[in-house]
């Protein structure tokens, strides 16, 4: 009983420090390549304008999925007592979807694209976190990039 | 083949509708990969081998798709969607499905 108490605030402990520590260095890198990425818009248009000379498209996607921690869930445990906001599951989702369109964006660049049309966001929990299973959700981002045939016309 | 998401491909003509066309995969992770990612969920952070294999999978969902399409006469895939369901605990199926037609 005593022992099991003990595992349990390790637990939680590292599920703090560590997840905390991760979750603020994501968003840094977050920040800092949504930032470098800012000159690739991404719309969710379905028709882009006519353009010409006539551009190519490539259908590009990023996905990520992003694991909870052992104090996010703790989190989660007690405010499904009350109910309400789970704000700590939030940013987990929030980070996700930033991190799928920055990868996508980033291959809109390494392809040579200008922008980005209709793109959907789909969000899947490949895992459910009950006692003893992994608790996951998987972030696919993707569109259409437009890439300009010729640059100086745009 | 174009693959696109888009309805339409600027600039370019639909000449032929040839219907829909899908293909899926489903895969499941491997006990290291679980073992790591058990670990993982006690920290947090990106899955990074859960990452790879889903887009793996995504890759060969499409791969099959695009193959389906190459087989009743198609240059170009559009209106493109995917969808994602966990089929059973520790399976994914990853579907991809669009519109198969011919471009001029």
């Amino acid at each position: 009983m005593a022992f099991d108490l003990i595992v349990f605030v390790v637990l939680l402990a590292c599920g703090f420090a560590f997840g905390r520590y991760a979750e603020n260095r994501h968003y840094r890198s977050i920040i800092q390549r949504e930032e470098e990425l800012r000159g690739i818009p991404a719309i969710a248009i379905r028709f882009p304008p006519i353009m010409t000379p006539r551009p190519e498209t490539a259908l590009v996607s990023g996905s990520v999925v992003i694991a909870e921690d052992y104090f996010k869930r703790f989190l989660f445990g007690l405010r499904s007592l009350v109910g309400g906001r789970v704000r700590s599951y939030e940013t987990l989702v929030d980070r996700g979807r930033r991190e799928a369109i920055i990868r996508m964006k980033q291959q809109t660049v390494d392809l040579g694209g200008s922008m980005v049309f209709n793109i959907k966001l789909e969000t899947a929990a490949i895992a459910s976190g009950r006692k003893g299973r992994i608790g996951a959700i998987e972030i696919h981002a993707y569109g259409t990039a437009i890439i300009p045939t010729d640059r100086a016309h745009l | 083949m174009l693959l696109s998401n888009l309805e339409i491909v600027p600039g370019r003509q639909i000449k032929t509708h040839l219907g829909l066309v899908q293909g899926s995969s489903v895969r499941t992770k491997h006990i290291g990969r679980d073992f790591m990612a058990g670990l993982k969920n006690i920290f947090g952070g990106e899955l990074k081998g859960y990452t790879e294999l889903l887009r793996e999978s995504r890759d060969e969902a499409l791969e099959r798709m695009q193959a389906q399409a190459e087989s009743v006469g198609a240059n170009a895939v559009i209106n493109i969607r995917f969808s994602t369901s966990s089929i059973a605990q520790g399976a994914a199926e990853l579907f991809a499905y669009g519109t198969a037609v011919v471009l001029e």
